[in-house]
């Protein structure tokens, strides 16, 4: 023994300490977690339904439908996030509607990624070669047939590979909420910088955090590529 | 004698400045199997285009089976045809293509199947025996649920003309349908075509540089140069004995290209 053992009692005495002080912040970054997940989550599904609607609008015979989703488009690609996060939350209860942080941050998010996902879904519904449609005309399929049963279809395997991007970018926008006070991954980061004092910590937490969900993100995206391609190439099924 | 079943009158069709067809008029008769030959760009594949309603009309008229493909006629007027208009008419029609188009995310049957359980509401299982007969036919029974990426051209080839066949047509157009085929894959296309032609009642369009076999399969043929028709009749009499200098001058350079005749 001597100071070699005195020396690594210590050492285990400080790390128990720093143990029961840091595991109650990294609990409050865990919660953040969550919030971030669930906003990415619920972010993603309007961001989806807003793209495919917009997308398909784009290409629609009416002129009014045209006109409408590029004006969707464009002005939430034309503007900021910020701002329309902030409008969101403290805009429209003057119109009488009052929305939870997280359900401003929803429509914000899913709004804003939408409009960018819009332009993924006309591009790879245009990239689908004009001998499809005509094959569908050939067997007659209506229109609406022959955008669900074959150009969809087709179609989603060169979507996907973008909208994985686009989940990651809705991924790292939603640190904007807690700008109006939502508690996810960024707003613990700031609380538990504010309470210890230790900046490197709480932040590099929440880097790896937003790079490991990045990750899952893009793995995802990659297995439900190879599942949908399956066949396509000419691979034994 | 009976009606015509295709009636084309005085069509013309341009693609910008460029006049591909100009007032082409010509009738085929129910059953009739007919050879369309003629140089590249004579407008062969535009007349079958415009038959399947892939391409519009300039001027003219058509009938199909004694009714207007591209007008209704409303209170004694003709009107330019709707959707719902022309897809009653393309009931009556079928194509196969050069390159197959065949639907690449489904698998054979799926490729046959898909058309009479979406437009006709054909139950699926109706639907699937049927196309399990017509796959026999062709001899691709065995390759049912492989995907297309999975076939050789010439399989490929006849899961398209089953997939036509699927919907009844009374009246198929095949637009080249070897030509993209490796040599030794022709034949097993032209077989298929042949029990087609022999076996069914179908009004059949074939556009082919494959003399050969037009003189075989055709009840007549037809030689077009620069959206007209040149010359037609018997194919003994176009092969053998071609009477415009157009016609011998096409048929010799055919054959100096190694083609049977
Ligand atoms: N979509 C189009 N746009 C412009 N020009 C076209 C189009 N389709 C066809 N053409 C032109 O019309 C003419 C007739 O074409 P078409 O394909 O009917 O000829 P074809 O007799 O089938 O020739 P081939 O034997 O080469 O297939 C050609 O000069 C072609 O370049
Ligand atoms: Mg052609």
């Amino acid at each position: 023994m001597g100071r070699r053992g005195q020396d690594y009692n210590r050492k285990t005495l400080e790390n128990s300490n720093f143990m029961t002080q840091w595991s109650g912040y990294f609990g409050l970054i865990l919660q953040g977690a969550l919030v971030t997940i669930e906003l990415t989550l619920m972010g993603s599904v309007l961001a989806l339904i807003m793209a495919f609607l917009a997308g398909l609008g784009r290409l629609s015979r009416f002129f009014a439908i045209r006109a409408l989703a590029t004006a969707y488009i464009e002005f939430f690609r034309g503007t900021s996030i910020f701002v329309q996060l902030f409008w969101a939350y403290f805009v429209l209860p003057f119109v009488g509607i009052s929305l939870t942080p997280l359900q401003a941050g929803v429509l914000a998010l899913g709004l804003n990624v939408g409009a960018y996902g819009a332009e993924v879904v006309r591009g790879a519904i245009q990239s689908i070669g004009r001998e499809q449609y005509e094959a569908c005309i050939a067997v007659n399929l209506g229109r609406w047939q022959a955008m669900r049963h074959v150009i969809l279809p087709q179609a989603l395997l060169v979507m996907l590979p973008t909208f994985g991007n686009n989940a990651i970018e809705l991924l790292k926008a939603t640190a904007v909420v807690s700008l109006i006070s939502l508690t996810d991954l960024t707003f613990q980061a700031q609380v538990v910088r504010s309470q210890t004092g230790n900046t490197l910590v709480p932040f590099t937490t929440i880097l790896v955090i937003y790079f490991a969900l990045a990750l899952i993100i893009s793995w995802g995206v990659r297995s439900l590529e190879r599942r949908m391609a399956r066949g396509l190439d000419g691979v034994r099924v | 004698m009976s009606a015509p079943i295709i009636k084309i009158d005085a069509i013309s069709k341009s693609f910008g400045t460029f006049k591909v067809l100009d007032g082409l008029s010509m009738q085929v008769m129910p059953r009739e199997k007919l050879a369309l030959i003629g140089p590249s760009g004579s407008g062969k594949t535009t007349i079958l285009r415009i038959l399947m309603t892939l391409e519009r009309i300039d001027s003219g008229h058509i009938q199909i089976d004694g009714e207007q493909l591209y007008h209704m006629e409303r209170n004694g007027q003709l009107l330019p045809a709707d959707e719902r208009h022309l897809a009653r008419m393309r009931q009556k029609i079928g194509m196969v293509f050069q390159l197959f188009n065949l639907f690449p995310h489904k698998s054979v049957i799926d490729n046959v199947t898909l058309a009479p359980i979406l437009t006709k509401g054909m139950p699926r299982a109706a639907a699937e025996k049927r196309a399990m007969e017509l796959l026999d036919m062709v001899g691709m029974a065995d390759k049912a649920k492989a995907m297309p990426a999975q076939l050789s051209g010439g399989q490929k080839q006849r899961v398209a003309i089953a997939r036509a066949l699927a919907l009844q047509p009374r009246i198929m157009l095949f637009d080249e349908v070897t030509s993209a085929l490796d040599p030794e894959l022709v034949e097993e296309v032209l077989n298929v075509l042949w029990r087609l032609c022999s076996e069914t009642d179908m009004t059949m369009l074939l556009v082919t540089h494959e003399m050969g076999f037009a003189h075989d399969f055709a009840d007549r043929v037809l030689f077009f140069d620069r959206g007209k028709i040149v010359e037609e009749g018997k194919p003994d009499e176009i092969f053998r004995n071609p009477k415009q200098e157009r016609t011998q001058a096409f048929l010799k350079k055919i054959i100096a290209a190694g083609h049977r005749v």
